[in-house]
């Protein structure tokens, strides 16, 4: 904030002082040019007719996939059912890879501060900063097209996310309830289920059923890079424009979200 | 209890997460079936799998051995594809999720207009960034023009909520003051709204370059552009030390992303 003074004597309010303020018209002079750049160099190769031709495409699609095939349905019911499993096996598995993850990952309940808390940090890093669909990618080409591989691929993502969110809830927890524990002779299993597991449990329940969530969403469309579920129904169609299947596949997509969102939302009420 | 009752040294248990005895058995019987059918339903190649371990060995030699340089040219497009998407997508998706999010607050729109903003959000946000490339990239053709397209829609729906939801949250009082001074429109939105938004807003920006980096290098897989492509072009030859660079590449620009959004939030809020 910067008053000054005018040439009559009076007060003039301004937001900023002028330093600022120039330093405000560069930053977003600079945002501008790269932005301006990066859209130059990002639409080099666009061809501008495909662009232009967009809307007749786009209702020409749309044409095409109504009426969605409902007797297609029939043989969709088992790739959802598989879809499902991959979200909760997947989910299952991260839980139990994630847990004990978190206990040496939290500042307060890690075993080295100096050497297994930063090992744990860097498997949770790793395993959160790539997407599902690439782990997927990666566990076709070693284990083959299949469930199993989308299973682990979920598995694998969850781990960090469980992992991250669980271990800041145990850091967070009320150290006064653990001393007491300790205080009666209790060894560190019976300080983990009696003062430590007790406190963190609605927070673990939380994250476990949000990232479930997040799994069926993103299990559907693992199956686009062969690893099982209904994402290899769309996959299919889509080669064979089939967009009367397709549509009803993102149908079933959207309404399989939609329930589990629910499910999610009435978990949550029932935990918290 | 009464089983406590009847016993001569009664026995503490931590108290029960479902108190009724029935239900509690009903639900650990409805897991165990579940999980007997679900694991039942997964069949598993195991002379796939055996053969794949030599695969996974020399995924992992990849990791030990990455090779930057036979396909440099390719990650080099790839890259570039994937940054100038991400930022044009974000720039682009930032400055239509402002108007939407502000038309989707409840203390500032008019009913019918926070209806449609709601619903655009509600739309933009209910199919996941892969389903909306593939749409996309049958619309518009391949290339990054349809990646570009598919993050900005992301974008608006992430920002738009998340704007809309903390003007919802404002201190009203501002807003009051502003307009008892005779301030019109955008000058209540300049001074009482946007002062007390702005640093959520940038911290949500900074958030958003990484998510769309994250999403830009998957897109590529159904024909979006981005480094996503190159990678699967990778795995498809099986070229496992291409393939392990690129995936180092991409980590450590997240995590580059990730500490500069820390930072940038820390800074303004």
């Amino acid at each position: 904030m910067a008053v000054t003074i005018g040439a009559d004597g009076a007060q003039h309010w301004r937001r900023l002082t002028p330093g600022e303020q120039r330093w405000r018209w560069f930053g977003w002079f600079a945002l501008v040019v790269l932005a301006v750049l990066c859209w130059r160099i990002m639409t080099a190769d666009t061809i501008w007719a495909f662009v232009e031709d967009a809307p007749r495409q786009a209702a020409d699609i749309f044409g095409r996939m109504l009426p969605p095939r409902w007797s297609y349905a029939d043989r969709l019911w088992k790739p959802l059912w598989d879809t499902l499993n991959i979200a909760t096996l997947g989910t299952l598995i991260a839980i139990v890879i994630a847990t004990p993850l978190g206990f040496l990952a939290a500042r307060n309940t890690t075993p080295s501060v100096a050497f297994v808390r930063p090992l744990a940090l860097f498997v949770i890093v790793g395993s959160r900063s790539i997407n599902a669909l690439i782990w997927g990618l990666l566990l076709v080409a070693v284990l083959g097209p299949g469930v199993l591989a989308g299973i682990i691929a979920i598995a694998l993502r969850s781990i960090g996310f469980i992992g991250k969110l669980l271990y800041e809830a145990i850091e967070e927890i009320d150290d006064t309830q653990v001393e007491a524990i300790r205080a009666t002779g209790a060894g560190p299993g019976q300080v983990i289920s009696y003062g430590i597991w007790p406190q963190i449990l609605p927070a673990f329940a939380t994250i476990a059923v949000f990232r479930w969530d997040i799994n069926i969403r993103e299990s559907t469309v693992l199956g686009l890079v062969g690893a099982g579920g209904i994402g290899l129904a769309l996959e299919s169609s889509l080669n064979t424009l089939a967009w009367p299947q397709v549509s009803l596949i993102l149908l079933m997509i959207l309404s399989t979200v939609v329930v589990s969102e629910w499910i999610t939302a009435k978990v949550r009420r029932a935990i918290i | 209890m009464d089983a406590q009752a009847r016993s001569a040294a009664p026995v503490w248990h931590p108290p029960r997460l479902i108190e009724n005895r029935w239900l509690r058995i009903g639900i650990a019987a409805a897991v165990v079936g579940y999980l007997w059918l679900a694991l039942s339903s997964v069949d598993v190649d195991w002379t796939r799998v055996v053969e794949g371990m030599a695969r996974a060995a020399r995924l992992f030699a990849g990791f030990l051995q990455p090779d930057f340089t036979s396909r440099w040219s390719d990650i080099q497009q790839g890259l570039i594809e994937s940054l100038t998407m991400t930022v044009c997508a974000t720039v682009f998706g930032v400055i239509l999720a402002l108007p939407i999010g502000l038309g989707a607050a409840r203390n500032l729109a008019p009913w019918w207009l926070y209806g449609i903003c709601r619903a655009v959000i509600a739309l933009a946000r209910s199919f996941q960034e892969i389903i909306v490339a593939i749409l996309f990239v049958a619309m518009f053709g391949f290339g990054t023009f349809a990646g570009f397209l598919t993050l900005s829609l992301s974008t608006i729906g992430f920002l738009s909520k998340l704007i809309a939801d903390d003007i919802e949250e404002i201190d009203p009082a501002q807003v009051e003051a502003i307009r008892a001074t005779g301030g019109g429109f955008w000058q209540v939105i300049d001074f009482a709204v946007a002062s007390q938004v702005t640093p959520r807003l940038v911290g949500l920006t900074a958030y958003q370059v990484d998510i769309n980096f994250r999403e830009s290098s998957v897109i590529g897989i159904v024909g979006a552009g981005g480094i996503g492509a190159t990678l699967n072009t990778a795995l498809d030859r099986y070229e496992f030390d291409s393939a392990a660079a690129i995936l180092l590449i991409i980590i450590g620009i997240v995590m580059l992303c990730e500490y500069a959004s820390g930072w940038i939030r820390k800074r303004v809020a």
